[in-house]
């Protein structure tokens, strides 16, 4: 029970109670779950995206790029949809990922192979890639009128009551929690945060778990890349600009650490809630759109004080803190 | 981030001459691929080789510059500021609102000059007075500042700067020379003392490499941090006044994006991301070159969009090409 009380994930938790609550006795109708389902929903992407990043960070690199590659694999799906209607939805959510894995797949490969920093390739990259959205669209959008039907139905359909869009953020959480605690790969992965030349003397390829965590990412992109396309129904190069910052605040907040090692499933899922249900709370508590920038920030920042408190809290001290940082 | 380095020190059977080594070092490379540039630029576009066109080629770049010079100090001392450009941005509505309650020009500076030393100190703090990771506390900031704008501002804009105010973006001091332009080159002279010819300048590069060994030396690791973050943020405050008075109107939107130009400029400059290394000529050539590539690109009608890709593929082809060639070098050597 001490255990459970300590676990960053109860107070994350209680805290998007206590928002609820609060934003539900302002406006009942909030509270009802037609409408915390619509929040679930409207998150499912920042969910997803947030999970890739997850794994990332813990390998301590970063991944600047994944919006990017969203818009990029995006835009490729809804260029081929336009020329191609006949084309069935389920190939092009695969040629979605892999071609948000293959653009993962070459951050990895310059961090892996030629020992770049990851923030520097990314920060390239995510340039390139944006670019490159212009050029292969020759600077136009794809509207919905040259998007097929089913092409936009895909993220739409009812399932058991739920959205697909759900489902995909519900399986790609599940599948998240089993390879992260469950699988070899996986605990590589946290094998390689926490201490890298211990991970190396027990036989793990430190380069190659860097380019597998930048590969699922990239895939987690490249999903994204159909899923918003589908569900905002635009393609053009803008799409997503700025949300690489929203998914490191989601993960931040869910109380992965920047230095690697320290970050669960259920921590970061909880993350990317707490940001979707602040968004969708502040207009109900007739707060201006203005004001969300500025709270996110807020809510960053205080997380990341929040994160160094629990973490300075874990392991022995051997030595005497002389009061320097690390 | 870091890396563990598995590689074999080499120790050299002779030293290299001085001159060769000058020679072959980062800022050749960089000063020769300026020059290249510069060529390049004069064949492709008959419009490029006049004085003026010249002096509007500068403005493309000093205001990102101004910044990249404290920036590099930051990221040698080992850490990183991702939110300079919503300090302009807030910066430059807070000079906005002084503008209303009836502040004068020089008011104007100061208030957007301390607007940043504020925030630049605010980062500061949180990361030294609490040892948080300078990434992440900036990520934050960067959207915490931007939005205190958006608060303040909304989508509305702040216009009607008065007249003697435009004159620090646009104004010449002689001929074609733009004030920014001399107050840049005025500044890099100011920043290449600090960092390679002061005691100050030293403890960076130490830190940078050490910071416990540093501490254990008898440098004050956090206090040195938190002038440089402070520092960042008074240039950022200068560039604000800049680009306010350049453009004359403040939106929440302002400079958008600048802080990852102004990292690039910083790493093309040959400063190491992981800290410990860099220079300040770097620095500047590396912003000369992306000021002339931008410039040039643009009398060629190039998208700003594509621009990006060339920077951006720039960015990772001056670290990569190194790199190879080292490799290709030991290759040779077995």
């Amino acid at each position: 029970m001490k255990h459970l009380l300590k676990s960053r994930e109860i107070w994350l938790f209680l805290a998007l109670v206590a928002v609820v609550i609060c934003t539900t006795f302002r406006s009942p109708a909030f509270g009802s779950l037609n409408n915390l389902l619509g929040i679930f929903n409207n998150s499912s992407m920042l969910i997803i995206l947030a999970l890739g990043q997850m794994v990332v960070i813990i390998t301590r690199s970063i991944d600047l790029s994944m919006a990017a590659n969203l818009a990029l694999s995006g835009m490729c799906v809804a260029l081929i949809n336009a020329a191609y209607p006949e084309i069935s939805v389920p190939v092009l959510v695969c040629i979605a990922m892999a071609c948000g894995t293959i653009l993962g797949a070459f951050n990895g490969l310059l961090i892996w192979k030629l020992g770049i920093p990851s923030i520097v390739v990314t920060l390239g990259t995510l340039t390139i890639y944006r670019g490159v959205i212009f050029l292969i669209a020759g600077g136009k959008w794809v509207n919905a009128d040259q998007l097929s039907p089913a092409f936009i139905q895909g993220t739409r359909l009812d399932f058991l009551g739920l959205p697909l869009l759900s489902w995909c953020a519900i399986a790609i959480t599940l599948a998240f929690f089993v390879m992260m605690t469950r699988t070899a790969p996986g605990r590589s992965i946290y094998a390689v945060g926490v201490n890298p030349t211990a991970s190396v003397y027990a036989g793990i390829d430190l380069g190659k778990t860097v380019f597998t965590a930048f590969c699922i990412s990239g895939l987690v992109s490249g999903l994204c890349g159909y899923l918003w396309v589908s569900r905002y129904v635009i393609g053009s190069v803008e799409v997503a600009k700025g949300y690489e910052l929203s998914i490191i605040a989601a993960c931040v907040i869910g109380g992965v650490s920047i230095a690697g090692g320290i970050g669960t499933v259920v921590g970061t899922v909880l993350g990317a809630l707490f940001l979707g249900l602040v968004n969708s709370a502040l207009p109900v508590i007739n707060i201006s759109p203005f004001w969300q920038m500025a709270i996110s920030g807020a809510a960053i920042i205080l997380a990341v004080v929040f994160n160094a408190r629990s973490e300075r809290r874990q392991g022995r001290i051997i030595l005497k803190n002389t009061g320097s940082d690390p | 981030m870091t890396k563990v380095p598995l590689t074999t020190r080499q120790i050299p059977d002779r030293l290299t001459h001085p001159f060769q080594s000058a020679l072959f070092s980062w800022q050749s490379l960089l000063l020769l691929v300026a020059v290249m540039i510069f060529i390049v630029n004069c064949f492709a576009t008959p419009y490029f080789l006049s004085p003026w066109s010249l002096s509007d080629a500068t403005f493309n770049f000093t205001e990102k510059a101004l910044i990249a010079l404290a920036m590099a100090l930051v990221i040698i001392s080992g850490e990183i500021d991702l939110s300079v450009a919503a300090i302009i941005a807030f910066a430059s509505t807070m000079m906005g609102l002084a503008l209303q309650f009836g502040v004068g020009t020089p008011g104007l500076v100061a208030v957007g000059i301390l607007t940043g030393l504020i925030c630049g100190a605010f980062n500061g703090v949180l990361v030294t007075g609490l040892g948080l990771p300078s990434i992440v506390v900036t990520i934050g900031t960067m959207s915490f500042f931007r939005g205190l704008s958006f608060i303040v501002l909304g989508d509305q804009a702040y216009k009607g700067y008065p007249t003697s105010f435009a004159f620090f973006g646009q104004g010449y001091v002689w001929w074609v020379i733009s004030f920014e332009f001399v107050l840049f080159l005025i500044m890099a002279v100011l920043f290449y003392i600090l960092l390679h010819r002061t005691n100050f300048g030293r403890w960076i590069f130490v830190i940078g490499n050490n910071p416990i060994a540093a501490e254990f030396s008898g440098v004050r690791v956090r206090r040195i941090k938190l002038v440089l973050f402070c520092l960042t943020g008074i240039m950022s405050g200068v560039a604000a006044v800049l680009l306010t008075s350049r453009l004359g109107s403040t939106r929440p939107s302002i400079a958008q994006g600048w802080e990852l130009e102004v990292i690039t400029m910083v790493v093309l400059g040959g400063v190491s991301i992981l800290g410990g290394a860099g220079s300040i000529i770097g620095v500047v050539l590396a912003a000369f070159i992306m000021g002339l590539v931008t410039f040039g690109l643009g009398l060629l009608n190039v998208p700003g969009i594509v621009m990006s890709i060339v920077i951006g593929g720039l960015l990772i082809a001056v670290i990569a090409l190194p790199i190879l060639a080292k490799r290709l070098q030991q290759r040779n050597i077995k």
